[in-house]
């Protein structure tokens, strides 16, 4: 492997794991929340690829972006009002098994809407454009990708530490009923996760699947369960954790996948999983947590 | 009602089974859809079961289902094709010298074995499965129950990933997968199975281990607290679920004819999820009732919705290749938001019940309500 080579990954990794980063972000704001893995997070990402591919059709990219994360956000907190909020104080499991179906119903609706077969996803112009630094070369989308994650996890991180609803955020996350004694609106709060997380989605299923010009139904799947990975690595709850997660899973897998174990680097990603477990089940920067009898 | 009654009555409910399902292997041209389907319900219903136990009774949502039915598939097929038709199924690079010879092996041994040999398959698989269940049961179950979901989830992807992988062609055929897998001999040895499988499962329900089980899902702190080893039971649990799922694996290999690694996707977990949870998620008939009913609506019954459907010369336009899942996947939905305990909730069947129901059903005003 050359410099120019393993530069080139190098660059290559840090754009997938920036898409990554801001899918992982919406796994771990919802968790941090209502602690439950939100199995659709995938789909919903999957769902604004489809989205992107019929806004384009008849607008211009610059109505189709705020177009496509508007029907997200949509479809994330319609998902939350429908399948979540009816069963907050049930058992543990039964909400884990709702956003199941609800992971199942996206898939299979897809199925159904758009057929099985891979669509080609649009090429936004400026995004495709080849770009070249030194011997280095490769498409806007990939020098963009990483920057404007950065960009907007710093612009997360001062909305939820400097502004009213970020303040909302953590306490209800803290502790659920004494955000509520003290005057929190729950469910609005609640809504404003999914908001940003399916916003996130949106903006992340964007320079995914630039890079990749084709969507199926079942395109989200795999990308959300690393994703949910991801964010366990950085620590569950932890938004500078699920970027660093986000950013560590995107360059391995590339670099899996250019020595040529392309088969292993999904694999890859679930040792991984197990790994932390064994040994850090916290997470890189999550906080430790005592259960309580 | 007394004992002896209830005896004769599951008596007769056993004959009655045994005398449909010879009927129906003496008529099988004839009733061949409903065969196929009963038969694919008998063995949908085992890992059912098993999914039920470590997810209904011991409280631990596991979704590797599928990677576990894989593994038992893939060592049953291996086991159970024909020497002679071995250059067949490996046609691209060829089997792995060690699994022929091991074949070899078997083929020249005495003629039991080669009857028992789908029995010796079926376990092995299972038990095959039972130790990769050890082994990731041992980092994971320590955890809560939601990264046991995700690692599970895993796993089965990773199975699939390792099967269909190049470096397995020798073993596995690669992504082309196997085929020419010896079938059952009748319907009545896939049932004869089936009930082993459950009875045993219902035993262990019904032990003091199967207590432990169910006190560490109502309350795992209280259960340590009586003394009930949490990591050994959990442990326990997972590995005998696997094990029966693998079976069930192995089965649904002879019942195919052929298989490969996209058969045991995430979606066949998620399709044995939506039989527990309509069946009722801690009851084991009702994962059973629940597996041939699913199975009989998913692809005879409700087959209509995926077909163009005109009423009075008018085009529904829903009716189309889809439709069927889409169904599916929003009554799991509702199960799971409106009527949570499915179709027999914690219960089991019971002749008392049935009894009680049907006094109900007769009498609406007398029965019923006083009782309870």
């Amino acid at each position: 492997m050359t410099l120019a080579t393993f530069f080139q990954h190098v660059l290559t990794g840090i754009s997938l794991g920036g898409a990554y980063a801001l899918i992982a972000i919406g796994y771990t704001m919802v968790y941090g929340i209502l602690r439950l893995i939100n199995f659709a997070h995938g789909d919903i990402f999957m769902m604004a690829g489809y989205f992107m591919i019929f806004s384009m059709v008849t607008f211009p990219w610059q109505i189709a972006i705020p177009l496509v994360c508007l029907l997200t956000v949509v479809l994330g907190v319609v998902i939350e009002r429908v399948a979540y909020k009816p069963i907050r104080t049930a058992p543990r499991m039964s909400i884990m098994i709702s956003a199941i179906g609800v992971s199942y119903l996206i898939q299979n609706l897809a199925t159904y809407l758009f057929t099985a077969l891979p669509r080609a996803y649009p090429e936004i112009p400026f995004l495709k454009k080849i770009f070249q630094i030194g011997s280095i070369s490769s498409s806007l989308v990939t020098f963009i990708t990483p920057v404007l994650t950065i960009l907007l996890v710093i612009g997360l991180i001062l909305l939820i530490n400097h502004t009213k609803v970020g303040m909302a955020m953590r306490a209800v996350s803290k502790d659920f009923e004494t955000a509520q004694l003290m005057g929190i609106r729950i469910n609005n709060t609640i809504s404003t996760t999914f908001i940003i997380g399916s916003l996130l989605a949106a903006i992340g299923s964007i320079l995914y699947f630039t890079d990749r010009s084709s969507v199926t139904p079942f395109s989200g799947t795999l990308p959300g369960l690393k994703c949910f990975i991801a964010a366990v690595l950085g620590g569950i709850g932890s938004i500078p954790g699920a970027v660093v997660g986000g950013f560590a899973i995107g360059i391995c897998e590339t670099f899996l996948v250019a020595m040529g174990y392309s088969t292993y680097s999904d694999a890859f990603t679930f040792v991984l999983l197990i790994i932390i477990l064994l040994f850090r089940p916290t997470g890189l920067f999550g906080e430790k947590m005592i259960d309580k009898v | 009602m007394t004992k002896s009654k209830k005896m004769i009555y599951t008596a007769i409910l056993g004959v009655l089974i045994l005398a449909l399902l010879i009927f129906l292997e003496a008529n099988k041209t004839q009733y061949g859809m409903a065969y196929t389907i009963l038969q694919k319900g008998i063995i949908l219903s085992v890992v059912a079961v098993s999914m039920n136990l470590v997810t209904g009774f011991t409280g631990l949502f596991s979704l590797g289902q599928a990677g576990f039915m894989a593994i038992g598939a893939y060592v049953t097929a291996i086991f159970l094709i024909p020497v002679e038709n071995i250059k067949d199924v490996y046609y691209i690079s060829g089997i792995a010298p060690g699994i022929l010879s091991f074949k070899n092996w078997l083929e020249a041994g005495p003629a039991f074995t080669q009857m028992l040999l789908p029995y010796i398959a079926l376990i092995i698989g299972g038990v095959v499965a039972a130790l990769f269940a050890a082994l990731i049961g041992y980092p994971v179950l320590r955890l809560k129950s939601d990264y046991l979901a995700i690692a599970t989830l895993g796993f089965s992807e990773i199975v699939r990933a390792i099967i269909s992988s190049p470096q397995m062609d020798t073993i596995t055929n690669g992504s082309y997968g196997l085929k020419k897998i010896p079938g059952f001999v009748s319907i009545v040895e896939t049932f004869g199975i089936m009930v082993v499988c459950v009875l045993l499962m219902v035993l262990l329900l019904r032990s003091t281990y199967g207590r432990a089980f169910r006190a560490i899902r109502e309350d795992e702190v209280a259960a340590e607290a009586m003394g009930i080893n949490l990591a050994k039971h959990k442990q326990m649990s997972f590995i005998i679920g696997s094990f029966f799922s693998a079976v069930s694996g192995g089965m649904l290999a002879m019942f195919m004819r052929s298989i490969d690694s996209r058969t045991f996707s995430v979606s066949l977990t998620y399709d044995i999820l939506l039989i527990v949870v309509i069946g009722g998620i801690g009851s084991v008939t009702g994962s059973v009732i629940a597996a041939l009913l699913v199975t009989a609506s998913k692809e005879w019954w409700l087959r209509f919705f995926d077909n163009p459907l005109a009423i009075g010369g008018v085009q529904i336009p829903f009716f189309r290749t889809g439709f069927r899942m889409v169904i599916f996947s929003i009554i799991l939905l509702v199960v799971v938001l409106f009527y949570q305990k499915g179709i027999m909730g914690k219960n089991e069947f019971s002749w008392e019940r049935l009894e009680k129901r049907f006094k109900k059903l007769i009498s609406p005003k007398k029965g019923g309500a006083k009782n309870v």
